[in-house]
């Protein structure tokens, strides 16, 4: 069973719902990154989302936009992720980490390379934002051939057909968009989101995480209680430009922001 | 002008005319280009979009209003002028110019926004959004919003916004809103990607107009698709001039979409050249040229699959032309795939040639040509003189060169 999986079946026998915080690898600058993924854990993380960098992240908002345009300014590039995912695993074999981003920089790694070492690395599977399952045949082949999971976006547009479709490709869990727009868009529709998850969930089993607009610990327990994992993103990254001039106090910050996130979530 | 409204799954030819070619294949594909690389989100969208679009292929009265509207609007059809001087000058290839440069708003990008507008009211759409480089077509797009009494938002580089003051007045007075795009390098990828955030955000009353044959599927064969009235008159008037067909065909290629447009329907004619013609900038070996076709790699962009301008690690990098409307790190996926097949020869010519063919057309036949088309002007000049005298070569003249007055005019160390 991969690390996803079993971590959402540990969760699912205690009753809790996934915490799961997004970050830019690399943002503020390269050498943040690990002591973070760690505090976050510390502070109950259960999964950590790392974005890769890429020049045309056509999916995110101004938030997350800036922490893309401030790595790839300290050249952080997808081996530089590759390897603070494998400096990472040196102290923590259990939580799992699904990179987030574009496919331009896997495609000119080339997949299998990727794969292999995305795989060696300790990363274990990935949301790939501009890879509908249409265009993805090759890439999933090859990323389950390498044991990794292949997260999907759902989004209020998706069909039941579209929906179905993904359930065929989606491993480790699925991630539902919760507004239209991009991350840290707008804010969201608890009625709409309990019906799309329930709809989801009915076609798909595989935990459902939601994100993209959840800025709060109060949002964050609303969806909690409809959803498998709360996903947060620009909340974060928000706070990590604040204390962009300071990056010693970023990881006992982001574990202060996490640790409001957790007890929200388990209080729901 | 040709109709043939019964003909709903593949773009006009003159009636009885069938063509072999049939790419993009059913999911966007021109073989290994092209495709739907989009969040999610979109491709529900999308799909409505191609559907949309495909009933007004086969809606004569769609086709009837965009032909009314392309004669009585645009001012279509738009002459060949056969360029005795320079041709005399050269002494080649007999030289004719498309003239898209006499067309409303002065390029062809209102072929398409035309199109693409009256999809979007029958859509139901009320709001337009917009990307654009040097503002062309964000003057285009602007235009149709305002006959049709659309909302539209321009989005346009900080960088462009700066150094094209004159069309961004221009969208204004038109009533458009225009946003200054402060993310990434600032420039027309930029735009794009704020134009498609924006997109995703208000998809139920907003019809995105894209200005090129680039983008997710359908938009590279919509595009194309409202473009290729180039090459059907021009195939048509060459015919009527000349008694056959032009030996070549030149057109500069940003995105690509005045060439695909003078190039679609010339693709089963064998016997007829095609040449793209990208800008080198300082030239190649500079990297400081927006050429992907020539000295780009494939890869994924602005939801589809093509050569780019991108470093050792997917990364894309900051394009550089003259003609801002060339200033692109991507191009067409068609025009990937007629490289790749050999059917086109892709070319380029640097800032410098771009600027004296620009001159000396003006000098020669009186006509002050865009610094893109100006492009493929200075190809056709190398050109030219390799062919016989009884031979022709047909150049899209894609816009006029009004708008790039201070451009050529600061290069010539004058402040208008």
């Amino acid at each position: 069973m991969s690390r996803i999986a079993t971590r959402f079946e540990q969760l699912k026998g205690q009753g809790r719902t996934a915490l799961i915080p997004f970050v830019t690898a690399g943002d503020p600058g390269p050498e943040t990154t690990v002591p973070l993924m760690h505090a976050m854990v510390a502070a109950g993380a259960d999964v950590i989302e790392l974005g890769v960098p890429f020049s045309d992240p056509m999916a995110d908002g101004p938030v997350i936009q800036r922490a893309t345009e401030r790595a790839l300014a300290k050249g952080v590039r997808l081996a530089d992720v590759l390897a603070m995912v494998r400096a990472f695993r040196e102290q923590d074999a259990q939580t799992p980490v699904v990179l987030m981003g574009y496919l331009n920089p896997i495609e000119v790694m080339g997949y299998a390379a990727f794969s292999e070492q995305a795989q060696a690395c300790g990363v274990d599977g990935a949301l790939i934002v501009d890879v509908p399952p249409e265009e993805g045949h090759e890439l999933v082949t090859t990323m389950k051939a390498h044991g990794l999971d292949l997260v999907y976006l759902l989004a209020p547009t998706s069909t039941q057909d579209r929906i179905r479709r993904i359930g065929e490709v989606a491993s480790g869990f699925v991630y539902y968009v919760s507004v239209k727009g991009v991350t840290g868009a707008g804010h969201l529709d608890m009625a709409d989101v309990a019906e799309h998850v329930a709809a989801i969930k009915a076609m798909i089993p595989l935990p459902v995480g939601v994100g993209f607009g959840i800025k709060d610990a109060e949002t964050a327990a609303r969806v909690a209680q409809v959803a498998d994992a709360v996903i947060v993103g620009s909340a974060i990254v928000s706070r990590i430009e604040s204390l962009a001039a300071s990056p010693e106090q970023i990881p006992a910050a982001i574990a202060d922001v996490l640790a409001s996130l957790r007890s929200a979530i388990d209080a729901a | 002008m040709a109709t043939n409204a019964d003909n709903s799954h593949a773009v006009r030819m003159e009636p009885g005319r069938e063509s072999a070619y049939d790419l993009p294949d059913a999911a966007g594909h021109f073989g290994s280009y092209g495709g739907m690389f989009v969040p999610e989100t979109l491709m529900h969208p999308l799909e409505e979009l191609r559907q949309a679009y495909a009933r007004c292929q086969s809606d004569p009265d769609f086709q009837a209003e965009l032909d009314a509207d392309l004669r009585d609007y645009v001012g279509r059809p738009s002459p060949i002028y056969h360029a005795e001087r320079w041709s005399r000058e050269l002494g080649g290839a007999q030289i004719f110019l498309k003239r898209e440069d006499l067309n409303h708003t002065g390029a062809h990008k209102v072929n398409n926004t035309i199109g693409q507008a009256l999809l979007a009211r029958r859509m139901g759409k009320t709001r337009i959004i917009a990307e654009t480089g040097a503002g062309q077509h964000g003057v285009a797009s602007a235009t149709v919003a305002a006959r049709l009494g659309l909302e539209c938002v321009v989005y346009m580089g900080e960088v462009d916004v700066a150094r094209q003051e004159a069309n961004v007045y221009r969208m204004r007075l038109l009533g458009a809103q225009v946003v200054a795009v402060k993310s990434g390098s600032r420039t027309l990828k930029d735009a794009l990607n704020e134009a498609m955030r924006d997109w995703v955000t208000n998809i139920d009353d907003t019809f995105y107009i894209i200005g090129t044959v680039a983008g997710p599927h359908p938009y590279p064969m919509m595009v194309r698709d409202f473009q290729t009235v180039i090459g059907r008159e021009a195939r048509a008037q060459m015919l009527e001039r000349t008694g056959r067909l032009p030996d070549a065909l030149v057109a500069c290629v940003g995105g690509g979409s005045n060439a695909i447009g003078l190039f679609y329907p010339f693709i089963d004619d064998a016997e007829v050249a095609i040449y793209g013609v990208e800008a080198a900038g300082e030239g190649l070996q500079t990297g400081h040229h927006a050429a992907p076709l020539c000295a780009g790699k494939p890869g994924v962009l602005h939801g589809n699959r093509t050569y780019l301008m991108e470093d050792a690690n997917g990364q894309i990098i900051e394009t550089h032309s003259i003609s801002a409307g060339l200033d692109y790190p991507g191009v067409g996926p068609e025009h990937a795939w007629l490289k790749d097949s050999g059917r086109a020869r892709y070319d380029s010519i640097t800032d410098d040639e771009a600027l004296r063919a620009f001159h000396h057309l003006t000098r020669t036949e009186g006509i002050i040509p865009a610094l893109e088309s100006s492009h493929a002007l200075a190809y056709a000049h190398k050109l030219a003189p390799t062919m016989r005298k009884d031979q022709s070569i047909l150049i899209n003249l894609s816009g006029r060169g009004d708008k790039d007055m201070h451009t050529v005019a600061s290069h010539d160390g004058l402040v208008l």
